[in-house]
């Protein structure tokens, strides 16, 4: 990196949170703390619930995952659009009726007391894992790529974003997001637009897409009904739904950003913009990661992406072997490129015969090539090295440092840093929150001052913010780091999900019965996690099925329950 | 601080073109099927 990339990235991050905690400076009530500005309009509203969700390893892993899959990860996203239709018109209206800070308030009101702290307790201990990753995973992909200390990373990413979100609460969180997310898809963009320029001038857009269908990276839907598949149609609609309904619909960090502001249509309205324009954003990012795959057939690539780990492995033991495989990876790309050139030419002069044989060709000698990564791979593990992390994290950040000009990586790091802080603030922020309002202000102290609240939600998010720091400073990942977060939450989700549809649409189940269902639910899914190898996507529909059923099972065991009063249903 | 009154929230939309919050709630639903055809069409043109 040149002084001008240190500028850019410092000096746009320094800004926007020297911004936000200037914009915020002036004392807040708790409803302002923990809501945010209550003017916000639904295009903010729908910035920051799309900020919090995309966290620096969406922009940082995703093009990975399309480099070494294809498009196929999109379907993940499939269930998303009909589960936040669902939250806009049943969740939403009730928690805005109930007037709520956090989504397990209405747990309260609805079931019981044990009820709330159950979804509070599962909010916070899967949200305070995840902070973690979402601090630790971009730190130990860009220390690692930029020789920079990962534990100072850590420590300077994490203390900024604590700073601005504990001293200026909600309402700086949102501000943030929305120049942060401007940073991230200025960066986004202008990456994609330089990585057209940088493909070989004879090859068209058209061309590059072909290349990258014939070397099977453009399968972005399949309806194969094999549930070991990762990404399936049917697992992104069922799974993706259940998912997104439990993150959107009753994870504090998502409820928190889309309850502040105006008005009920306000909250719609963002909601519905991020229906809208989440598909198409990950297509995006993914065709970048595809177009990634399709520079690097014909500009020879690393044979580990991962820097840091592939010189371990040369000043060990395995040096000589390491450099042979080198060496066949060298001239399997040679092979591959020609052949590549091959096919194309065939193709442009109508050669079908040709073409079919050149890209089967082609497509055996990726086979080779991917055979000498894994080859790699196995034997920088044998020789102790720290390859945690999946290496096709490492493939965009590796593009963006050796293919883009200066100034323009600065950008895309502060896009990376932005992703990460935006998503972080959000979390802390729904950690603090929660902890105050549902633990705090209901166990410990009941009557205090507003004041006092604020005071006890700042530390609360500052203590969250340590937490994180402590577990990104100590962790030690395996799989790739965007699919970590969402395996977290599958493991979870699903149970939360089925306190909230229970509350919302069976009457006749109580607290006590639900609270049970919960825990027996919540056990089987950590025992069969542990035990079956299905898409993880899947964890969210049975942790669902099997709470329902179960507080179905035991309410009729206890014997009817008095119904819940008309607003806590939804009719 | 006081919210908004619900219901009328809840009926209308206040959006050119979008009477009810149902119409706007089928807009996105054709837009995620449209989204899916595309790419249904891309995979088939490409693999």
């Amino acid at each position: 990196m040149s002084l001008l990339d240190f500028v850019v990235l410092i000096g746009s991050m320094l800004a926007i949170a020297a911004y936000g905690m200037w914009r915020t400076r002036r004392p807040q009530d708790l409803n302002e703390y923990l809501k945010g500005d209550p003017k916000m309009g639904w295009a903010t509203i729908g910035i920051s619930v799309m900020a919090t969700q995309a966290s620096a390893i969406t922009f940082i892993s995703t093009p990975g995952q399309g480099y070494q899959d294809g498009l196929g990860f999109v379907q993940n996203y499939f269930g998303m659009p009909l589960a936040l239709i669902l939250i806009a018109a049943v969740f939403l209206p009730m928690y805005r009726k109930l007037n709520v800070y956090t989504a397990y308030e209405f747990l309260g009101r609805r079931f019981d007391t044990k009820t709330r702290l159950l979804g509070a307790f599962l909010f916070l201990l899967q949200r305070g894992i995840a902070a973690g990753i979402t601090i630790y995973a971009p730190a130990i992909i860009l220390s690692t790529m930029l020789g920079w200390r990962l534990d100072l990373t850590i420590i300077l990413s994490g203390t900024l974003v604590i700073l601005y979100t504990v001293m200026g609460g909600s309402e700086a969180v949102t501000l943030t997001q929305k120049y942060q997310l401007a940073v991230i898809f200025g960066g986004m963009v202008t990456a994609f637009i330089v990585l057209l320029a940088k493909l070989p001038p004879h090859l068209s857009l058209v061309d590059a897409l072909v290349v990258a269908g014939g070397l099977n990276k453009m399968r972005a839907v399949d309806f194969s009904p094999d549930l070991h598949q990762r990404y399936t149609f049917w697992s992104g609609l069922f799974g993706g739904f259940f998912l997104a309904l439990s993150y959107f619909g009753t994870d504090q960090s998502q409820v928190q950003r889309y309850l502040s502001g105006d008005s009920l249509r306000e909250s719609r309205f963002g909601l519905m913009f991020n229906a809208v324009l989440k598909i198409p954003m990950q297509f995006f990012i993914l065709l970048l990661g595809v177009l990634v795959f399709v520079f690097y057939q014909f500009e020879r690539p690393p044979v580990f992406f991962n820097h840091a780990a592939w010189t371990y492995g040369l000043a060990h033991d395995s040096q000589e072997k390491l450099r042979s495989l080198e060496l066949q990876y060298a001239e399997a790309h040679q092979q591959k490129e020609a052949l590549i050139r091959q096919w194309l030419a065939a193709k442009h002069r109508g050669d079908a015969k040709a073409e079919a044989k050149e890209r089967t060709a082609a497509q055996e000698t990726l086979r080779r090539s991917e055979s000498i990564r894994s080859e790699v791979k196995t034997t920088l593990v044998a020789d102790g090295s720290r390859t945690t992390t999946n290496d096709s994290d490492y493939v965009f950040i590796t593009f963006v440092l050796d293919h883009l000009p200066h100034g323009v990586i600065g950008l895309l790091i502060a896009a990376f840093f932005a992703a990460a802080l935006s998503s972080k603030a959000a979390e802390l922020n729904a950690l603090g929150a929660t902890t105050t309002v549902d633990l705090y202000q209901h166990l410990v102290k009941r009557d205090a001052s507003d004041a006092h609240y604020v005071i006890a939600s700042k530390w609360f998010t500052l203590f969250w913010g340590l937490v994180a720091l402590a577990f990104a400073l100590f962790a030690n990942l395996v799989e790739n780091l965007i699919q970590a977060i969402n395996i977290v939450g599958s493991v979870f989700y699903g149970v939360v999900l089925a306190l909230f549809l229970v509350a919302f649409f069976v009457r006749r189940v109580g607290g006590t019965a639900i609270f049970w269902a919960a825990l027996a639910a919540q056990t089987i899914v950590f025992v069969l996690y542990f035990i079956l190898n299905i898409s993880y996507l899947w964890y969210n529909f049975i942790g669902c099925a099997a709470c329902v059923l179960f507080g179905l099972l035991i309410q009729a065991a206890l014997g009817p329950t008095r119904p819940p009063a008309e607003p806590l249903v939804a009719s | 601080m006081k919210l908004r009154d619900h219901t009328s929230d809840e009926k209308a939309t206040r959006a050119p073109g979008f009477d009810t919050w149902r119409s706007v709630y089928l807009f996105v639903f054709g837009s995620f099927i449209l989204w899916v055809v595309l790419l249904v069409v891309l995979s088939t043109i490409f693999s």
